[in-house]
C-alpha cells in the first residue's frame, strides 16, 4: 500500500508500542537551546541519568543572547547565568554546544539544516515549537515541553500518539513578490491557529517542488502557527543539492546511496492522508497581519475588518479586543498602517535568501525619517558572513538600518531587543501576540521585502509595485 | 508526579480563544533556571497593572469570588504558541489542576499530563453553559472525577468527558515517564543497532 511520508517516518522510528502506554518512538536528532533545558539537566542530575546519546544531541544559545556587543559579559545577570548553565550543562554531559562565540552559533532552526545535522527521514525535536521548520527535509520535526526534554536526554525516545495527516496541495503559480510567508499566512488566515491540530501537514504541488529549501523552512516554520506540530515537504533533488557537502553529512555512507536512502522517505504516488486542502497560489497577495493572532491576516490591498461585519459573537468579541490592543481603527486600508520600527531576522526569516529579498528593496533608499529603529539579525553567524561576503550589510548600513549579531533577538524579545509600550513593528517573525515584542508593542507580520519597503516608506506598502534599483 | 484522582474546586474564568503560552507566561520570566515558583507571573501581562505589582480589577480572575480557584474555565485553542513548559508550570504554581476548554494546542496539552494537570476538553455550548454558572453564582465548585470521567455540579448534574486511555492512567498514578520508559532500555539498543539511518 502507498504511504506518505509522515508514515514511512514513523514507522521506521517505532521502537516499541506497549500495550499500557503509548508507543515509543526514536529521536535522531536533539536540539537543545539555553531556555527550556536547565531544569531537563537538573532533573537528570537529581535522578543520577546520564544523556543517553550525546552524540546526538546538539546546543546552541540563541534565545537569551545580545546581538551587540558579545565581547562584553551580558549585562543582564539572570540571562548571563542561564546562558552559563548551558555552557557547563554541556560540558558535564558530554553534549557538542554551539556557544555565543562560536563561529556556528545562531538560531537552532537556522543552524541544524546549515550545518547539514537536518536530514531526511530523521525524528527531530527541541524544545521549541518552530522545530516544525526541519520538516522541510522531509523529517519529522517538532517541539516539545522541558519535561519531554529530559526523557529525550534520558532515553534518546519519546511517547507520541500518531497524529492525523492533513495534505496541503499547492497549485499555480506564486505571483511575483509573494513567498513562502506569504503562502503560509494566507492558508494560517485560511485554516486558522486551530486549523491544523491533530495533524502533521504535507506541503506538496507544483509550487512546493520549486520552493527553495529557505522557503521551504519558511513554509514549515509556521506551520505551528496553524496548529500542526509538524509540517512535511517530501524530499527531491533540491533538498539533496542544498544537503550534500555541508559538515555534517554522513561520512561512512556512499554518496549514491545516502541520496537513494534520501529520497527513499518522499510520499509514494497515490499514498492517501485523513485530509486534503487545495490552494491555488495565484490568488496569494503580499500579507500583512492587523490583530494578535496570526490568524488575523489580510492581503496588503485589503483593510481592517468592520466589527458589526462580523457574524459569530465570539470571534467579534476576539476582534474588537485585538483591534484595541493594536490602536486601529475598523476599516481603514492596511497600508495606511505607519510603523514605528522594523525587525528582519527569526527562524522564520533570517536565513541568506531574507537577508537578499530586504536587500534588492532597501539599495538606493534610505531608511524613513519616521522609523525609530530598523535592525537586521541574521539568523546565523554563518548566514552573516555569507551576507557580508555579498555585501548585503553595506546596503543596509547605508541605508540607516542597524547590522546585528545573531540571535531570535526581536521575535521574542528576551534580550535587549524590544518593543516599547505602544510601538509598531514590521517584522519578518512568526507571532504576533500581545506583548510578544515587548509588553503593549504591536506587531505585524510580513516577508522581508514587505518589511525592508515599510522601512523605507514609514507604512506598508505593496512591494509588488516597488521601484528596485538594481 | 502529583497524583490526580478527584478534585473539588472553585471554578475561575478566562473569557478569550487563542489564550498563548506568551500570555500565560511571559518572556522576561524565561529567565530562571528552576521549575517552580512561577505563581505570581501567571498571566502577568493581564493581572497586574503597568506597575507589574497592582492587580487589575478589570482582569476577572482577579476578582474576590475567584481567589483558591484550581480549575479554568476557558475556550478555544488554549495554550497555542510557544512550547515552554514555564505555562503548565505557572497554572500549577497558582493552584490550577484542572482546565476545561473547547479545546488545546497540542504542546502545551502533552505538557499538561507531564505535570499533574488534567485538560478537559468539552463542547461549545457546554463551556457556554459553565461560563453563565460560573458568573451567576459566587464560589462555584465542580468536582472532577477522573476515575469515572465524570464532571459533577453542585446540583448533582453530571457531564462526561473522554480522555485517552493511557493519558487517563498517567495521571490516575502519577508514574515517573522517564522510568517506565528505560523498562524498555534493551529494546532501544536493538533499535539502535538496526537503525535505517545508520546513524
Amino acid at each position: 500500500m502507498p504511504k506518505n511520508i509522515y508514515e514511512k517516518i514513523w514507522e521506521a522510528h517505532l521502537v516499541y508500542v506497549p500495550e499500557d502506554q503509548d508507543p515509543i518512538i526514536y529521536i535522531d536528532r536533539h536540539y537543545v537551546h539555553e531556555v527550556t533545558s536547565p531544569q531537563a539537566f537538573e532533573g537528570l542530575r537529581l535522578a543520577g541519568r546520564k544523556v543517553r546519546r550525546p552524540d546526538l544531541t546538539f546546543a546552541t544559545m540563541d534565545h537569551n543572547i545580545p546581538t551587540t556587543n558579545r565581547d562584553k559579559p551580558i549585562a543582564d545577570p539572570m540571562s548571563a547565568l542561564q546562558v552559563e548553565t548551558l555552557k557547563s550543562n554541556c560540558k558535564e554531559f558530554g553534549i557538542q554546544c554551539f556557544d555565543m562565540h562560536d563561529p556556528r552559533n545562531g538560531i537552532v532552526h537556522v543552524v541544524g539544516p546549515e550545518l547539514g545535522l537536518t536530514q531526511p527521514g530523521m525524528t527531530i525535536v527541541c524544545g521549541d515549537s518552530h522545530t516544525s521548520t526541519h520538516g522541510a527535509f522531509g523529517s519529522l520535526a517538532f517541539g516539545i515541553g522541558t519535561s519531554e526534554v529530559e526523557h529525550v536526554l534520558a532515553t534518546q525516545t519519546l511517547l507520541q500518539r500518531k497524529s492525523k495527516t492533513m495534505q496541503i496541495h499547492i497549485e499555480g503559480e506564486l505571483p511575483i513578490g509573494v513567498t513562502a510567508k506569504d503562502l503560509i499566512m494566507h492558508i494560517i488566515g485560511k485554516i486558522g491557529t486551530d486549523g491544523g491540530t491533530g495533524y502533521v501537514i504535507e506541503y506538496t504541488g507544483d509550487v512546493v517542488k520549486k520552493l527553495s529549501m529557505e522557503a521551504r523552512m519558511t513554509l514549515c516554520n509556521m506551520t505551528i502557527e496553524a496548529g500542526a506540530r509538524a509540517g512535511l515537504i517530501s524530499p527531491d533533488e533540491v533538498t539533496v543539492k542544498y544537503l550534500l557537502g555541508r559538515a555534517y553529512i554522513p561520512k561512512h555512507i556512499p554518496e549514491e546511496e545516502l541520496i537513494q536512502l534520501w529520497l527513499s522517505w518522499a510520499s509514494d504516488p497515490n499514498c492517501s492522508y485523513d485530509k486534503t486542502i487545495n490552494i491555488n497560489a495565484v490568488e496569494v497577495e503580499p500579507q500583512v497581519t492587523w490583530g494578535t493572532s496570526p490568524e488575523m491576516v489580510s492581503p496588503i490591498s485589503g483593510r481592517v475588518p468592520v466589527l458589526n461585519e462580523i457574524q459569530d459573537t465570539n470571534r467579534r468579541n476576539a476582534v474588537e479586543k485585538a483591534l484595541k490592543y493594536m490602536g486601529l481603527e475598523e476599516g481603514i486600508p492596511i497600508e495606511s498602517i505607519e510603523v514605528d520600527k522594523i525587525f528582519i531576522g527569526s527562524c522564520t526569516n533570517g536565513r541568506i535568501e531574507d537577508l537578499r529579498d530586504a536587500a534588492r528593496v532597501v539599495k538606493g533608499y534610505k531608511v524613513s525619517k519616521k522609523i525609530k529603529q530598523a535592525i537586521i539579525v541574521p539568523g546565523s553567524m554563518l548566514v552573516k558572513e555569507q551576507a557580508e561576503q555579498e555585501g548585503l550589510h553595506t546596503i543596509f548600513l547605508e541605508a540607516g538600518f542597524e547590522w546585528r549579531e545573531p540571535g531570535c533577538s526581536m521575535c521574542l524579545a528576551m534580550n535587549e531587543d524590544r518593543l516599547n509600550p505602544g510601538e509598531r513593528c514590521a517584522s519578518t517573525s512568526n507571532r504576533n501576540f500581545e506583548g510578544r515584542q515587548g509588553k503593549g508593542g504591536r506587531t505585524h507580520l510580513v516577508n522581508p521585502a514587505m518589511a525592508a519597503g515599510c522601512a523605507i516608506m514609514g507604512h506598508f506598502i505593496d512591494i509588488r509595485k516597488w521601484k528596485f534599483n538594481d | 508526579m502529583e497524583k490526580f484522582t478527584v478534585l473539588k474546586g472553585i471554578v475561575a474564568p478566562l473569557d478569550a480563544r487563542n489564550v498563548d503560552t506568551d500570555q500565560i507566561v511571559p518572556k522576561q520570566f524565561l529567565k530562571r533556571i528552576q521549575r517552580t515558583g512561577y505563581e505570581d507571573v501567571l498571566f502577568y501581562d493581564w493581572r497586574y497593572l503597568d506597575d507589574g505589582k497592582t492587580p487589575n480589577p478589570k482582569f476577572e480572575m482577579n476578582s474576590e469570588r475567584y481567589q483558591g480557584a484550581t480549575i479554568l474555565l476557558t475556550r478555544d485553542n488554549f495554550g497555542c504558541g510557544s512550547s515552554r513548559e514555564h505555562a503548565p508550570w505557572a497554572l500549577k504554581d497558582y493552584g490550577f489542576r484542572c482546565i476545561l476548554a473547547i479545546s488545546f494546542a497540542d504542546i502545551f496539552y502533552n505538557n499538561c499530563f507531564n505535570n499533574g494537570i488534567l485538560p478537559i476538553t468539552l463542547s461549545a455550548d457546554i463551556i457556554e453553559q459553565l461560563f453563565g454558572e460560573v458568573r451567576a453564582k459566587e464560589n462555584y465548585m465542580l468536582e472532577i472525577d477522573l476515575v469515572n470521567q465524570s464532571i459533577t455540579k453542585e446540583n448533582g448534574e453530571k457531564i462526561h468527558f473522554d480522555i485517552h486511555s493511557f493519558l487517563k492512567e498517567r495521571l490516575i498514578n502519577g508514574w515517573d515517564q522517564i522510568g517506565l520508559t528505560l523498562r524498555y532500555e534493551e529494546l532501544i539498543t536493538n533499535f539502535e543497532k538496526q537503525h535505517p539511518l545508520k546513524l
